[in-house]
């Protein structure tokens, strides 16, 4: 049996702000009624941290829950762990109707980080990335450039994304192109 | 370019993170149906310079789809609201009404 | 020529050098390309459109309809540049445009001789007969003498971005009204993004230097920016223009980040994409010309420009200027001119009396001032010798000629309301100021219904430095306000101006020219469209301002009359004996200047012009020299040629491999949806058109998917997984298609169902192992019983092979012995690497999607979307039996009850073989005797699949023929392509191995 390798095999870029790919992830989507009980737990049991709220992210060091809709939840957590984690999920969740899929391999994680990471990724989505709107904490789905994506801040300047793993090298070069283009300036830099 | 709310995610969402979806609020009809039961569903649209009812879905977002009130128009948007229901709730009925007196639309008022 | 006095903006320390037509010309850091052409003495720039005429620079800002030029070389050509749009660089090389052989000398010019020939609508009333002439004679006429630059022939070498952002207020407009307006909106609190379109801030004021709060308009603006460079809520952009208005508040900038400074790095532009919650226009004014006799030829300009050359650049267009106006503000232009030290030999008023304080202040100069007076004709080709003089309210009658060297006209003043406009801000006429103003009651209004952007400053209709400067104010806090920030910003700036006396509408001079003089009054320059040809057009009956528009090509140049329209339409109305208001304006369309495609592309160009989506083993594909062939956004392999070896030798030999020793297929595009739930089965009844819910668990079956109107959609290879799960293969272009298909079902109609699903396409790499040696090449690797007894026919299983954690479908599209195996992505290249390493010694070939296609269609298998079209029903296909008969309803069901989808004549699938053995052509049709309602040949089917079939070493296809199935071995004839048939005869779509025992060993 070979190891499995992400779809950008440790793509990287120098620069002020470098775009990295984060490797192989464990990724596990949760679809389910947000609110059932014993999801609390078992979040505090898969990444330590409690549900997320409608948009947030719960970042704890290598893992995370992520919210992704109303009765869709994502949790990273380190890939070796994710077969435990799925039978874990099957007995918190027996009983309760439930869809808890690994989506490790279909996706691809990347980082962005540097003063203008902020801006970067407004080069490529239609949202509001204002400081005072978007921060550590929350997670946002939209488009990057032509293709879906989420993404979320571990710290000012540090954005994760992840895509599918199909268009993983278009994510890398599109953010890899608007990372060389330079800063806008209209974000202060380093928020 | 069109802004409107997501109710699922309670954030306004760019009108390129949409699908629009045709007209709201249609009856299935299934095999039992006559034809022209079947052909209204199928084929029968409003098409009102006014008060519309449409479905978009958040395809870029949560992938959930929602209903939006809105003037064809003037693109003024009353309100928007989950898929899962067979009627626009009233507090959107409510303020067509402020905006548009007289407003009618398929069997809504 | 460049004066001894200072321009305010021009850093004569620092000499530019740049050549204009191959000649090598001097400016300096500051200049504009226009005020260091003039600087130069290149008062002749350019050619008009249609007749060629000479033509100089006419303004200084974006109205310039004349200064047209290409800019650069190679991958840095652009064509159609406005001069006063661009700061002069070291370097810079510009060519003028629209002329043959010379720019001194036009051939092109012999149209002017002709113009009595080319009246308004030429184009239309000549070239419509004789009708066989169009194709071959005038259209080829017209055609060479379209367009004005040249496009250029390399790809751009330049970068480009976007920028997307949201603020509480856009400020568009840099000048006194813009900064006080971002003023007011940034004390507030509001986030704001200021834009300039040129390169400095303060407009007109920071020339005509009124005085605002007790300082110059000058040390005003400075402060100003001072004080909004320090609130961090604020965002100040220069050279980036407000392109255009949208719905909801969006709007789009144009940001021109190094054309300036073509060494700088970065990217070259920047397309900003902004959701504003309000928006302020203050864009200004733009002064109209005056039609007189020959007011085309250069060295007539705009007297407001003509100001900004001497004050700004320190450039004068000659040393005589005659000053022509109906204005005060014009005699601003005499003291500027005279301040310089140059002559202005007289100012000519079109108003019965000029008495105002600047007139005065002009005649204590020594200057004369002719009131009631008119130009009646501009003298000399291509510069400005004299103009003859006569009375306003005559018919032309000379009075006397005035030798000068410049003409300085001014019209008036029309806000620019483009912006305003673009999203349905009405206008309202104003009668004093003669000019169309943004009617502050019917706004462009936005998402909640209300209003989005307000005019402010001289774009209102504010002409006075008082007036707009607390009008901008006004306008940033309310918009500020109105955005949620309510914080006070204090007291409005106090401006002060010079009085000025009314205006007097002028829309021709003399008001009673005759037709000779009206012939030879430019409105639009660069289209050489003149008073005579909108009155033509009125007396032909055009009567609507748009269809005159059309007619006579005014305002449909690159500038879009922005200098011509309001005069073109004053002279429609008098022409139509109605009211200016009520002819109405054109509509304002975005954007305010032409964008850039490479602009509006932004990044998305060359690798990144769009997804290129990539399996696992793309890698491989490339290393093998495959032919790829997009499907959606996959590159899939299409063969993989050895050595010399051509595409279709490829896959003759791939298909060949495959029917007699074994071949790989990268499957992983197919679309995987994974469908959960207590309702799952239910659900997917509902879905296919055959029946899901019985589905044994390890087993596969084979399903239709059907839209609402009965028509066939998509298919694929259903599989259960357990009691609640089921694994649904699409189609590749099906994935994301068929998920959201799904989804829209189970959240709009049946959401009260117990159904998740998830579209886990690219969790897997998915490989086919087709082929007599399939079995052995697996059991090669080992790991796993798959003999027909442990995994017969349609039975899916899991296990380790040859290390590997995978999922083994047994079904073929084939008709061979055929496994689908699937494996994590991540290690779907290591798995292949594997199947190849273990297949070659068993004769192992990949092959690509051509051989795909003919194993299934020699196997007479259905494929989406060259079987279907999307008006397909599966009954055509003779799919009947994967049409349920036990359920009551599903997706489609009650659309294939429709009389015309149980009509027995409806085309149905067959097979076709040609007598000669020859491939029929693709999408050929089925002659029929007879002819149909439109004089053409009856048709009575067409090909839907045609391939040379290696297996059968002839043609075979498929095909949809009038009750084919009742016609078996009937020959029908088939057109070719380049004319003439081919007969074909009806067979069995199912060309190989009809008992299907190949696949089920």
């Amino acid at each position: 049996m070979s190891e499995p390798v992400s779809a950008l095999r440790g793509r990287a870029t120098s620069g002020s702000v470098q775009v990295s790919d984060m490797g192989l992830q464990g990724m596990i989507s949760l679809r389910c009624d947000l609110s059932f009980g014993k999801l609390k737990a078992l979040s505090k049991d898969l990444v330590g941290a409690p549900v997320p709220a409608l948009r947030e992210a719960q970042v704890r060091n290598d893992r995370a829950a992520l919210w992704m809709s109303p009765d869709e939840l994502l949790f990273l957590m380190p890939h070796t762990e994710v077969d435990d984690a799925l039978s874990r999920i099957a007995k918190a969740m027996k009983d309760q109707h439930h869809l808890a899929l690994d989506v490790s391999d279909a996706r691809a994680l990347l980082r962005v980080e540097g003063p203008f990471a902020r801006e970067v990724i407004a080069k490529l989505a239609p949202v509001d990335l204002h400081p005072d709107v978007f921060g550590p904490g929350q997670v946002l789905r939209t488009r990057l450039g032509q293709i879906a994506a989420a993404f979320w801040m571990t710290d000012a300047q540090t954005f994760q994304v992840i895509c599918f793993r199909s268009v993983a090298h278009y994510a890398f070069d599109l953010l890899e192109a608007s990372a060389k283009a330079g800063p806008v300036g209209h974000f202060p830099r380093g928020t | 370019m069109l802004i409107l709310h997501c109710p699922h995610c309670d954030r306004m969402v760019d009108e390129t993170d949409l699908h629009p979806g045709g007209e709201a609020h249609l009856k299935r009809h299934g095999p039992e149906a006559d034809a022209e039961a079947f052909e209204n569903y199928l084929f029968m649209r409003e098409n009102p310079k006014g008060v519309h009812f449409e479905r978009w879905r958040h395809v870029y977002g949560c992938g959930k789809w929602f209903l939006a009130a809105r003037n064809t128009a003037t693109l003024e948007v009353y309100g928007t609201y989950p898929a899962q229901t067979h009627q626009p709730p009233q507090t959107i009925r409510d303020t067509i009404t402020e905006r548009q007196p007289g407003w009618a639309w398929g069997d809504f008022r | 020529m460049r004066l001894r006095t200072n321009g305010r903006l021009v850093r004569k320390n620092r000499p530019v050098h740049f050549s204009f037509n191959g000649k090598a010309m001097q400016g300096y850091a500051g200049d504009t390309l226009a005020s260091a052409l003039l600087a130069n003495d290149q008062i002749l720039v350019g050619r008009s459109f249609k007749y060629h005429r000479p033509r100089g620079i006419v303004a200084a800002g974006t109205e310039e309809p004349n200064a047209l030029v290409e800019l650069g070389r190679g991958d840095r050509q652009e064509p159609n540049v406005r001069v006063t749009q661009v700061d002069l660089y070291e370097g810079l090389v510009a060519r003028s445009q629209n002329h043959w052989p010379s720019l001194e000398f036009d051939v092109g010019v012999i149209n002017a001789k002709l113009s009595r020939f080319l009246p308004a609508g030429f184009y239309y009333k000549t070239f419509i007969q004789p009708r066989a002439f169009w194709k071959h004679v005038y259209e080829p006429i017209i055609r060479r003498s379209a367009g004005l630059g040249a496009a250029p022939e390399t790809a751009d070498d330049n970068t480009y971005e976007h920028f997307n952002v949201t603020v509480d207020v856009l400020v568009i407009g840099g000048g006194i009204a813009g900064l006080a307006a971002a003023l007011a909106a940034g004390r507030a609190g509001a986030r704001v993004l200021l834009l300039e379109q040129t390169s400095g801030w303060g407009g007109r004021a920071v020339v005509d230097r009124p005085m605002i709060e007790g300082q110059s308009a000058q040390d005003w603006v400075n402060v100003t920016l001072g004080e909004l460079h320090a609130m961090p809520n604020v965002d100040m952009r220069v050279r980036c223009q407000g392109a255009g208005v949208y719905d909801h508040g969006y709007a789009l900038a144009h940001e021109r980040l190094t054309d300036h400074a073509p060494k700088q790095g970065g990217p070259r532009q920047r397309l900003w994409r902004i959701r504003a919650g309000q928006i302020v226009t203050a864009t200004g004014a733009i002064e109209r010309p005056l039609s007189f006799a020959y007011n085309d030829v250069p060295g007539v300009l705009l007297a407001a420009s003509l100001r900004d050359y001497v004050v700004n650049y320190g450039v004068a267009v000659g040393q005589r200027t005659v000053i022509v106006t109906n204005n005060d503000d014009a005699y601003r232009t005499a003291l500027a001119l005279h301040a310089a030290g140059l002559d202005v030999p007289a100012v000519i008023d079109a108003r019965p009396a000029a008495q105002g304080a600047l007139p005065e202040q002009v005649r204590a100069l020594g200057i004369r001032v002719l009131a009631n007076s008119a130009i009646g004709a501009v003298e000399g080709g291509k510069r400005v010798t004299g103009v003859s003089i006569c009375a306003q309210d005559g018919t032309g009658g000379q009075t006397e000629q005035i030798a000068c060297d410049c003409v300085a006209m001014s019209g008036g003043w029309s806000p620019v309301v483009h912006l305003w406009s673009h999203c349905g801000g009405k206008l309202v006429w104003d009668e004093a100021q003669a000019m169309f103003r943004p009617d502050a009651d019917r706004p462009p209004t936005g998402a909640d219904g209300a209003g989005f952007v307000t005019a402010a400053g001289t774009a209102n209709g504010h002409l006075f430095t008082a007036e707009a400067i607390a009008d901008g104010f006004g306008a940033g806090r309310k918009a500020a306000s109105t955005a949620g920030h309510v914080k006070k910003p204090g007291q409005a700036p106090m401006g002060d101006d010079a009085a000025e006396d009314p205006m007097a509408p002028v829309w021709i001079m003399p008001a009673q020219a005759p037709y000779d003089m009206r012939a030879k009054m430019w409105l639009d320059y660069q289209n050489d469209v003149k008073v005579s040809d909108v009155q033509l057009a009125a007396q032909e009956g055009f009567r609507s301002v748009e269809h005159t528009k059309r007619y006579t090509t005014l305002g449909m140049a690159t500038d879009q009359g922005k200098l011509s329209n309001v005069n073109g339409l004053a002279v429609l109305s008098d022409a139509l004996g109605e009211a200016i208001p009520q002819v109405g304006t054109t509509t304002f369309r975005p954007p305010y200047t032409p964008l850039p495609l490479a602009a509006i592309a932004g990044v998305a160009r060359d690798e990144l012009f769009q997804p290129v989506r990539r399996t696992p083993v793309q890698d491989w594909h490339e290393d093998h020299d495959a032919d790829f062939e997009p499907v959606g956004q996959w590159r899939r392999p299409y063969a993989y040629p050895r050595g010399d070896e051509s595409s279709h030798d490829a896959v003759t030999r791939e298909v060949k491999n495959t029917r007699e020793a074994v071949g790989l297929l990268d499957a992983s595009t197919l679309g995987k949806i994974i469908v959960k739930g207590p309702d799952a089965g239910r659900f997917l009844d509902m879905i296919y058109t055959n029946m899901m819910s019985t589905l044994p668990v390890g087993s596969c079956r084979y399903g239709l998917m059907c839209s609402e109107n009965g028509f066939l959609m998509d298919d694929g290879v259903v599989a259960r997984m357990d009691d609640d799960t089921w694994l649904c293969h699409t189609t590749t272009g099906g994935a994301d298609r068929i998920h959201a298909h799904m989804e829209d079902w189970l959240q709009t109609e049946w959401y009260d169902w117990q159904v998740y699903t998830a579209n886990v396409t690219e969790q897997y790499a998915q490989f086919a192992v087709v082929g007599p040696k399939a079995r052995d090449l697996l059991q090669d690797i080992g790991g796993m019983d798959l003999t027909q007894e442990a995994l017969p026919f349609m039975r899916w299983t899991t296990g380790t092979l040859g290390g590997f954690d995978v999922r083994i479908f047994r079904i073929s599209f084939s008709g061979e012995l055929s496994f689908e195996i699937a494996v994590r992505a991540g290690q779907g290249a290591a798995f292949w690497d594997l199947l190849v390493k273990h297949g070659e010694p068993l004769g192992l070939m990949p092959y690509g999607t051509e051989a795909l296609h003919v194993l299934r269609a020699e196997k007479g298998f259905i494929m989406i979307g060259d079987e279907t079209d999307g008006t397909v029903i599966p009954q055509d296909l003779n799919l009947d039996w994967a049409i349920s008969k036990k359920k009551d309803d599903f997706l489609g069901k009650r659309g294939q009850m429709r009389t015309h989808m149980q009509d027995p004549d409806r085309w149905k699938l067959v097979g076709l073989e040609t007598l000669d053995g020859s491939v029929l052509p693709d999408g050929a049709y089925a002659v029929d005797t007879g002819e149909n309602v439109n004089g053409q040949r009856n048709t009575q089917g067409r090909v839907t699949s045609t391939y040379y079939s290696p297996t059968l070493g002839k043609g075979i296809a498929m095909g949809l023929v009038r009750r084919g199935p009742e016609r078996m071995g009937e020959v029908i004839a088939f057109t070719k392509t380049g004319g003439g048939t081919v007969d074909a005869r009806i067979c069995d779509p199912v060309f190989y191995d009809k008992e299907g025992k190949k696949q089920n060993v």
